[in-house]
Parts: structure tokens; sequence; C-alpha cells
């Protein structure tokens, strides 16, 4: 930002040099700002982003821990646990933040971070798989993105992921519900504005699962998709469908540079 | 519900006589009840923790009473001056009775 209001301010003269010098004023936020692309966490107040930085004050962190005491809890009928196989999380799991959702051959659609988890479960681990939002599978995929904690996201795209981007791009452009609204008219169209008596972000899902203080709880990317699709009184896909999944593609590979902020305090 | 794990933070050393940061937080979900179960109707009953009690070497420091209006995984912090090696020890009492405990030592020099 700060960059090319200078770029501005050079090429068009002293005319915009005013309004460059007004862009310059502008927080710097570091990492949390990548061109043109702002984490939610810049949106947030600084009371709230306080409590994030605070890795005692962050009440995510208590997923964290609950994460990390599963991650070798043997169960199933194999007699496994995620250690079994994986061993360390913090090596075997550093890039899996910064990477989901990727294309899985044997199903030949994207999976995220939350799928893969309970195909480990029921394939390899013989163990039934944990429902969605479920303490469980909030606090493993928490944990396990937690590893890549401030490394940029990096989704890359191939041929395989290509189709599946694009239908999450048209779901993010598609109208839909009462209030005949897509995704992009608040968030790339309002982000900064006011909607009621929150501030606008672009939307980025690089902090999630986020803990929600309106939730008083962490809650995963697609609960989140859920209540957007709702605002706008259309009736929400379910948590782990097709169409989320592609959506969270869509937009992971939008918010790609941004830091993993796993897990993430927002209001 | 996810199980109660209480977790608290300060300095394990000091000097004599600084004044010392305590952070504690808790898991709980601090039902208010004040809501209604959507699929029976009926009030969930309340159940928080209603008292938060912090000694040290069996002397209060401080304490709070609790009410329905604070929010799920309380977080407290307050300050205390460190005056002699010990252990401090917190107490959560929970409606339902239960007590958690944590404790924590701090070496003074």
């Amino acid at each position: 930002m700060r960059k090319f209001a200078v770029g501005v301010t050079a090429a068009l003269g002293f005319g915009f040099g005013i309004a460059g010098t007004a862009l310059t004023d502008e927080v710097d936020w570091g990492a949390y700002q990548v061109g043109e692309t702002r984490s939610g966490y810049t949106y947030a107040k600084a009371e709230t982003r306080a409590i994030q930085d605070d890795e005692f004050e962050n009440p995510g962190f208590i997923w964290v821990d609950d994460g990390e005491e599963l991650w070798s809890a043997v169960d199933g009928s194999e007699g496994k646990a995620c250690q079994s196989c994986h061993d360390k999380a913090s090596e075997s799991m550093a890039k899996v933040g910064t990477s989901y959702p990727v294309f899985a051959k044997e199903l030949g659609k994207p999976i995220n971070v939350e799928q893969r988890i309970n195909q480990c479960r029921v394939e390899r681990m013989g163990a039934e798989a944990w429902k969605w939002e479920s303490r469980e599978l909030l606090a493993m995929t928490i944990y396990v993105k937690n590893q890549a904690n401030g490394q940029p996201v990096n989704v890359e795209l191939n041929d395989d992921l290509m189709p599946f981007y694009k239908k999450g791009e048209e779901f993010y452009s598609q109208r839909r519900g009462q209030l005949d609204m897509a995704c992009k008219h608040c968030h790339v169209d309002n982000p900064g504005g006011i909607l009621r008596a929150n501030i606008l972000s672009q939307g980025q899902p690089n902090g999630f699962p986020t803990y929600r203080l309106k939730w008083q709880k962490v809650g995963s990317l697609h609960r989140r998709f859920r209540g957007c699709n709702k605002q706008v009184r259309a009736v929400p896909y379910a948590a782990g469908s097709e169409e989320y999944v592609n959506l969270e593609l869509y937009l992971t590979h939008r918010s790609n540079g941004l830091p993993v902020e796993t897990p993430s305090v927002r209001n | 519900m996810a199980k109660v794990k209480p977790r608290v933070k300060l300095p394990k050393t000091a000097q004599k006589g600084e004044v010392i940061l305590i952070k504690t937080l808790i898991s709980h979900k601090m039902e208010t009840g004040q809501r209604t179960d959507k699929k029976t109707g009926e009030k969930v009953p309340r159940q928080i923790i209603n008292k938060f009690v912090c000694t040290f070497e069996g002397e209060e420091v401080f304490s709070a009473d609790w009410h329905p209006a604070i929010s799920a995984n309380p977080f407290m912090s307050f300050h205390t001056v460190a005056t002699k090696s010990g252990t401090f020890e917190f107490t959560w009492t929970d409606d339902d009775g239960s007590v958690y405990t944590k404790t924590a030592e701090i070496a003074v020099q």
C-alpha cells in the first residue's frame, strides 16, 4: 500500500501527492498486509488484536493444547495415534497450514485439513470420523494449522485444482439469498466499511479456525461461510460440502502471502 | 463440553518488593442460564464459575465474584507484590460445586 502510494505521487505529480500523503499516514501492518491483501487482523480492534498477540491470553490456544493431547492419543481398531505415522507435528505438519486445500487424487477433488484428518482416522486408524465443529476436530485442525503459524499462505494451483478453483471463484461472485448479495459485494467492494455494528474485512481465511468472541469459542471456516450465507438469507450449504471446499480453495489462494494466524481472535 | 483446564502464568523469579503480573485463564463454557435449548424449548441451566481466589502461602491475595455476564473461557490478570519465595494457589469454584485448582511457585531474591 505504502509503496503504491509513493509510486502514484511520483508519476502523477503534486495534485495526487496530497492524496498520496494521506495514504502514507496509514498504519504499517507489517506481515499482515501483502500488497492490497489485508488480514482480518488489520480490521480488528486493538483490544482484539492484543488478545490474539499474547499466546497465553488467546483462548484459541486451549484448543491447541487439546490438539496436542489428541495427537498422541491412540484411537480406532488399528491401535494408532496421529503420532504413530507422523511423528513430530512440528516437522510433519509444518506446511499443511500454508498449502491446504490440496487435490486428493483418490477422490478426484480438493479436500481441506478437516477432511484429511477424518480421512486418516477412517482409513488408517480405523476410527470414526469426528463430527464437523466437534471439539476434537476443531482442536486437531487448529493444532495442525498452528504448526505453520506465521508462515505465508502458499496455495499452488495446478491443472487438477483449476476447475474447482474456478467454481469457487464463481460461487464468490454469485448473488444469493433474499438479499441477493454475493460474497464480493461485502468483501471486495466494501472492506473497511461498516455493516451494522461490524467493520467489514476482506474475508481472508488465514486465521481459521478462529476464536470468535461472538461465538465464545473457536469455529471453522465453513461455520463462518454458513453464517455469512444465512446473513444474506440464503440457505447455507453443509459444512464440508463440495461448494464450500471449492470456496475455501479460492479464498485461501486469494490470501496467499498473508501469514497463517491459526488460532486468530476475531470479534 | 471441553474439560475444564486452568492455566496460570507468572514470573518464575522476582526481586523482593517487585510488582508482578499474574495472568490466569480457565477453559469453561460459562453457561449463563439465560439461554433456551432450541430443540426442547427449555432453559439451559446456569453453570458458571462464581468465585475466583488467589492465595499466597495460605493468605488471600486476590479474589473475585463472577456473575453470568462473564465470558466463556474467562481470563483474569492482576498485579501483586513479591515479598518472599513461596507458592501461589489459585482456585475457581463452579456452580456445581467442583473446585479447580492450580499452583505456581515463585522464587524471590
